[in-house]
């Protein structure tokens, strides 16, 4: 099998090894969670409880009008005792649901319902209903990326199971174990969009994956997804990129500010397909999911099945896991566009794909030095942008030359950061031009 | 818990910062430096001493008194006088050699804000500074290992003015007159080696300039064998691998786009080849570098790699 991939990127230490030894265990459930309303890109959801309700795990919690949000549920059977601003893992202090568990209260029990006569309107409605977003991490609601506008078709279906960030292992786990649920989930899209390809990408690096996928497709002729196609990618970062990945497999790329459905292209990860099958044949809405807990400070790296609105700290405490060495940065999501925490009270949520914990090693503050030019940043971007000029002309605060420069085509993958000898935090001028730029259009 | 540290993604770096750059460059120096104290003996020594103490003296100097962090513990100060060094004649006198150094830290490079900010590569600016200053001295040769004074006979000038042409082996090996650390072909391409083997440099500038030259060269030799020497000579002798390898690829001064490194390895090879060929010295490595080093700003506006997604022709926004 040809392993496939695009221009740029870097090879980072992968340290995936350490978290994918361990099976897959269910993390010991919270006293409390805490929800937040946002846990995705576009509008919050209103609360539609308040302190004192009882609420049934799987019951809504939050709601929204608006077509561009992901509906919030309870993860766990009990009683509100606030709804007030707490900390979110990558958004600072946002209204949540918190949430007392009933212990009590017995797990609910999903088991699987006929979809016999649902129509592809009707399924994207119950993906809507149970709050499904991009579980990559950008947690883009999914049901607003299913309903395809008139005039526009899906002609290449890609499943993201790239997993480039390293440390995590969540989406190869669920690969090998729920491959045949992802399998599932992938034929119910197909049915929904009726593309002409459909690929799962896996990096080669995770070839358990590669072959869970061919072995279960030969074992489900009756499906669609007999026909699908899957695809090896070269373990490069940022490989998982939706543009780098539509690149890879097809050559194509999507123009600047569009969306892959422009050229006739739509990525979805793995876990949201798996999240997808769970919604459909099972009723459940997205109140849990896998979340790799690594980084040199753990002292067993592995992944849980965790309840959205777990906090780091009871993640910690219910599942057992130790910390071989004082945490000095806790990071939510990947260690390249992941979220540094201030703490420990943080939730899980919808799109969180890790949490690291690093020790010292790892926390080492660098002076800024001088860009020697060496090009190396324009190298490894995966856009081709220079960001060694983009951080020049933000320092100058030249903002037309930072517009000039193509600002807005950066998805701050980190990649020049990463090999930038010199140290310079290009990813935070990057922010900062982009930043700047919105001021100035307000 | 102690304080956790908040900063920006990403969370991981990769091991290779300015300091590792410089000094596998300064590695990579180090069989060229071989054989020039092999050929050259204490001459070569003491040139390079005194350039490298010149270089990392001014540079402490002026950070002190501009009351900037002195940063000569990056090496980069220690590798332009090298440089240097490896540019200039054994027999040098050594004052001129620290004076060399001056010029690279002071004229060459602070004076236009330190490290990353220079337009010119500081080493060959320095070169030209005392080529222009005393001509006598930076052409007058030392035999290799007799260590006698002899003029005007390095290959290059002997293929210019005397129409000689120098045996391969010796170049290769590098026992001919010339400067400190470019006449050893052999010791240069060890080194070259090495810098492509930690990815320090590209292949793009070096591959561009020597084939430019290459088909420069042979092109003029099948005009005309009788009049001009065969591509071979002109590869080997004077400083081209020396400049190609270690002058032209420097980060600061060539250019940062893949297309505008291609531009700068063909302008240095036909800037090189006229002035060689044509011009009223034997070598022309070091002005080709510093003209290419002057349009680099030029070459990176003008080679801008294309728009991701965008399409050839077409605005988009």
């Amino acid at each position: 099998m040809k392993s496939l991939t695009f221009k740029g990127g870097i090879h980072p230490r992968y340290n995936k090894d350490i978290s994918i030894r361990e099976p897959l265990k269910e993390a010991g459930l919270p006293d409390k969670v805490v929800i937040p309303l946002s846990q995705h890109i576009g509008a919050p959801c209103q609360s539609i409880v308040k302190k004192g309700d009882i609420v049934e795990e799987g019951a809504f919690i939050g709601k929204s009008d608006s077509f561009i949000s992901g509906f919030v549920h309870s993860s766990v059977s009990g009683k509100v005792i606030d709804v007030k601003k707490t900390d979110h893992p990558s958004l600072g202090l946002t209204l949540s649901v918190i949430i007392e568990r009933d212990k009590a209260a017995k797990p609910k029990v999903y088991s699987e319902v006929n979809i016999a006569g649902l129509s592809s309107k009707d399924l994207i409605d119950k993906v809507r209903q149970a709050g499904i977003v991009g579980m990559g991490g950008a947690a883009f609601p999914t049901h607003v990326k299913l309903s395809v506008p008139e005039g526009k078709k899906i002609e290449t279906l890609i499943i993201n199971g790239a997993e480039c960030e390293p440390f995590l292992t969540c989406d190869h786990i669920l690969m090998i174990k729920n491959t045949e649920e992802i399998l599932k989930g992938i034929d119910l899209v197909i049915n929904i969009l009726k593309p002409i390809r459909t690929y799962i990408a896996i990096e080669e690096n995770k070839k358990a994956a590669i072959f869970a996928f061919l072995k279960a497709i030969r074992k489900a002729p009756d499906l669609a997804v007999s026909k699908i196609n899957v695809v090896s990618l070269k373990t490069k970062y940022p490989q998982g990129g939706e543009k780098q990945l539509i690149k890879a497999i097809t050559g194509r790329e999507v123009p600047p500010g569009g969306l892959p459905m422009d050229i006739g292209c739509l990525v979805q990860n793995v876990g949201t397909v798996k999240a997808i099958y769970d919604a459909v044949f099972l009723n459940k809405p997205l109140t849990e999911r896998v979340v790799t807990v690594s980084g040199d400070a753990v002292g067993k790296p592995g992944n849980y099945i965790v309840k959205i609105g777990t906090t780091i700290k009871e993640l910690l405490e219910k599942s057992g896991i130790n910390l071989a060495k004082e945490p000095k940065k806790i990071i939510a999501g990947g260690p390249m566009t992941g979220f540094a925490q201030v703490g420990m009270d943080a939730p899980v949520v919808k799109g969180t794909s890790g949490i690291l914990f690093f020790s010292e090693s790892y926390t080492k503050v660098f002076s800024e030095g001088n860009c020697i030019k060496c090009a190396k940043c324009v190298d490894v971007c995966p856009v081709n942008l220079s960001p060694t000029e983009i951080m020049k002309a933000v320092s100058k605060e030249k903002l037309e030359k930072v517009e000039e420069l193509f600002v807005s085509d950066c998805m701050e993958c980190g990649a020049c950061a990463y090999v930038c000898p010199a140290r310079i935090p290009l990813v935070h001028y990057i922010k900062e031009g982009k930043e700047a730029l919105r001021k100035k259009a307000k | 818990m102690s304080k956790l540290t908040i900063n920006c993604s990403p969370h991981i770096v990769s091991p290779v910062d300015t300091r590792s750059m410089m000094r596998d460059v300064i590695v990579a120096l180090i069989p060229a430096a071989i054989a020039g104290l092999y050929f050259f003996r204490t001459k070569a020594l003491t040139v390079i001493i005194c350039s490298v103490l010149g270089c990392i003296l001014t540079e402490a100097f002026l950070q002190k008194i501009r009351k900037k962090p002195v940063m000569i513990n990056d090496y980069s100060a220690f590798l332009t006088g090298i440089l240097l060094a490896l540019v200039l004649p054994p027999a040098i006198p050594l004052w001129m050699a620290f004076l060399g150094g001056v010029f690279a830290m002071s004229l060459g490079k602070d004076i236009f804000g330190g490290l990353g900010y220079n337009i010119f590569n500081p080493a060959l600016l320095a070169r030209a500074f005392l080529m222009a200053a005393f001509p006598v001295a930076l052409t007058t040769w030392t035999a290799p290992i007799t260590l006698d004074t002899i003029t005007t006979a390095t290959p290059l000038g002997l293929a210019k003015f005397a129409h000689t042409v120098t045996p391969y082996s010796q170049l290769f090996i590098g026992s001919v007159g010339g400067c400190v650390g470019e006449t050893s072909a052999i010791a240069l391409l060890i080194g070259a080696a090495y810098l492509f083997y930690k990815k320090v440099i590209d292949y793009r500038i070096p591959a561009s300039y020597i084939l430019t030259v290459t088909v420069f060269v042979a092109i003029t030799y099948f005009i005309s064998p009788a009049k001009y020497v065969p591509p071979v000579f002109h590869l080997l002798a004077g400083g081209l691998l020396l400049g190609a390898f270690f002058m032209a690829t420097d980060p600061v001064t060539s250019p940062v786009t893949k297309k505008g490194r291609w531009v700068f390895g063909i302008g240095c090879g036909i800037i090189t080849m006229t002035v060689r060929l044509w011009g009223g010295l034997p070598e022309g490595v070091m002005y080709s570098i510093l003209l290419m080093n002057a349009c680099t700003p030029l070459i990176n506006r003008a080679t801008r790699p294309r728009r991701f997604g965008a399409v050839k022709g077409k605005k988009s926004k």
